[in-house]
């Protein structure tokens, strides 16, 4: 039981991991706080499904398409919505109102186009729906799929990151958005870049999450609010801290789940919002501010 | 003078919206209930959000907390009473969550709020099917659609009277101030963060007056109807078009857009919420100060660019300058 519980709470949470590390790179980058971000991911999970039904392929090869679509889809979303505001604001406080604003529209148009494809039902598809022994544990295999996966696609980026002289750039207009050009950084290009790349792992963090869960077209806004409070756990734009946070919301999660009650999760993860807004609103990992 | 017959035309129209009751069919009523609901909801969430530039989306958290405590206590307690306690658990709740980011940057704010009403769903719900063991409530109150109404356009007053007294208190004052510039608003001694609690907690505990108010009319309640995301999102909309920081915007934007809306759902029901966000969208593109910020704009255009930003938005004030890190 205990070993089961670790388990499914460790791939809960390479998930979410997953996830926060797309909205913090858009958060810390593009500077714009993406509240349809949710919808990105079970846009790309709808997409799975469907790959995975009609076409008969295996979700991961949807990885291959669907990954490069939610990039294409986040670049667009950055061109047509976000750089006009972004012009409009010459950055700051109000840029960050209008972000909220806009995304949040646009959180209601994305949602309502997938309850017009798919309806409001319950949706699931079965793949490598086997069992699989680790530790005496029985787990299923889609789930330690995900796992990887998550492990895999997140531990690559924070490599390019942190490794490359690209990431190295995309870093630097995190940290000074207003130096970065000085260095010969394109810091409007690098925006859009990172806003797209988060998207790239929203879509990622989609596919991961229909191969082992069941969603709704209207799921999304679960996961843009579990996706924050991580972000928030760990410091904006901390990729490390993401990790790490991601992990302990779904551990937490799933222990509340199996020995309190499974009605009471998000009850868990406000109580650990909670507690790092009164005790360490900079983040786990974060600095004391001045 | 100007203040008196302000007072004078808006009490005149109150007077007469109170008689239409007497003239109205049933759908009538209806749709008036509807509206001075929404125009209450904006005006109440402008009270707040739009005089601090704290963007809530809890709106329905505290519209259900209002109408969920109705359907629970309302065999129980005397009518008066359940309002008084609704709108006691709305000011608790309100409390905590001030307390717990408003002393923070936005963005905390912002996150807190967004999840706020599917926490509360799901509390309620656990509670009903644990505890009480049972999911979804009666309610039966000898009130007809009439005495809601009535009910609603006195809270609606309420509202704009508190509103209208705020913006020339101490309390707008401190608020302009912090809008402008909240390290300027802190050396001059302004406590920040009680100011910001103080001005939610009344803008919440009137939303959840409009929750507990308008549950009569539903006979059967869930958490799932109750606490209905649109209603954030219609009530955000409506003010932004009107110009959340100003007396009469949110009710400007809200009378308009209720119709529209409620044409919309009853000829487009499956693209309504499509509909809706590409409209948001629009507004917020086109109409960052709502139509009441476009008109003073308009009359004052030889007004230097940003003292006219400044005093006509504080809705843009700030939201939240987190430290980034790589």
């Amino acid at each position: 039981m205990l070993t089961t519980t670790l388990i499914a709470g460790l791939v809960l949470g390479g998930t979410y991991a997953l996830v926060a590390m797309g909205l913090t790179i858009q958060y810390g980058i593009a500077r714009t706080m993406n509240l349809a971000y949710g919808e990105t991911i079970i846009a790309a999970a709808f997409g799975a499904y469907l790959i995975h039904n009609t076409l008969g392929v295996s979700p991961i090869l949807g990885l291959v398409l669907l990954a490069p679509a939610g990039f294409a889809f986040s670049w667009i979303v950055y061109g047509l919505l976000m750089r006009p505001l972004v012009r409009r604001s010459k950055g700051g406080a109000v840029l960050e109102i209008d972000s909220i604003l806009a995304t949040f529209g646009l959180l209601f148009v994305i949602q309502g186009v997938m309850l017009v494809g798919f309806g409001g039902n319950y949706i699931s598809y079965n793949y490598m729906n086997f069992g699989v022994d680790i530790f005496g544990a029985t787990v299923a295999a889609n789930r330690l799929l995900a796992f990887v996966l998550a492990l895999v696609i997140g531990g690559g980026l924070y490599l390019l990151l942190t490794r490359t002289r690209w990431g190295t750039a995309l870093r630097a207009v995190s940290v000074a958005p207003e130096s970065a050009p000085l260095v010969g950084i394109d810091a409007d290009r690098a925006a859009r870049f990172g806003f797209a790349l988060g998207g790239a792992l929203a879509a990622c963090g989609g596919v991961v999450v229909s191969m082992y869960q069941t969603f709704t077209a209207s799921s999304g806004v679960i996961f843009t609010m579990k996706a924050l409070i991580v972000v928030i756990m760990g410091g904006v734009g901390n990729l490390a801290g993401a990790l790490s946070a991601g992990l302990i919301l779904g551990l937490v999660e799933t222990f509340v789940a199996s020995y309190v009650s499974p009605g009471l999760t998000l009850a868990a993860v406000y109580l650990i919002f909670l507690a790092i807004l009164l005790w360490r609103p900079t983040g786990l990992f974060g600095k004391a501010r001045r | 003078m100007k203040t008196i017959i302000g007072f004078a035309v808006a009490a005149i129209a109150f007077g007469l919206l109170a008689l239409a009751p007497f003239y109205l069919d049933a759908y009538g009523i209806g749709l008036l209930i509807g509206m001075t609901g929404y125009v209450t909801l904006a005006s109440a969430w402008g009270l707040f959000s739009g005089r601090t530039g704290y963007v809530s989306l809890a709106t329905v958290a505290f519209f259900g907390i209002g109408a969920y405590a109705v359907a629970a206590l309302n065999e129980t307690l005397p009518y008066p009473v359940i309002l008084l306690v609704a709108a006691g658990i709305g000011l608790v709740v309100a409390l905590i969550v001030g307390l717990a980011t408003l002393r923070l940057a936005g963005v905390y704010f912002v996150i807190f709020t967004f999840g706020l009403a599917e926490l509360i769903r799901q509390l309620v719900t656990w509670f009903e099917t644990t505890v009480t063991g049972t999911l979804g409530r009666y309610i039966f109150l000898p009130l007809g659609p009439e005495h809601i109404y009535w009910q609603l356009l006195a809270l609606c007053a309420v509202t704009l009277l508190i509103t209208w007294w705020v913006d020339r208190s101490r309390l707008g004052m401190a608020l302009r101030v912090i809008a402008d510039d909240e390290v300027v608003a802190s050396h001059i001694g302004i406590d920040i963060a009680r100011t910001k609690i103080a001005l939610f907690v009344i803008s919440a505990v009137l939303i959840t007056l409009v929750g507990a108010i308008q549950a009569p009319r539903w006979t059967y309640v869930e958490p799932a109807i109750v606490f209905n995301p649109t209603v954030s999102f219609l009530t955000l909309i409506m003010a932004l078009l009107g110009g959340a920081a100003r007396l009469w915007g949110p009710a400007l934007g809200a009378i308009p857009l209720f119709i529209l809306f409620e044409w919309l759902s009853a000829n487009f029901p499956n693209h309504y919420s499509i509909l809706l966000g590409l409209l948001f969208i629009v507004i917020v593109f086109l109409l960052p100060r709502g139509v009441v910020g476009l008109l003073e704009r308009l009359r004052a255009p030889s007004a230097p660019l940003d003292q006219a930003a400044g005093t006509s938005a504080p809705a843009q004030g700030k939201a939240a300058s987190q430290e980034v890190r790589g």
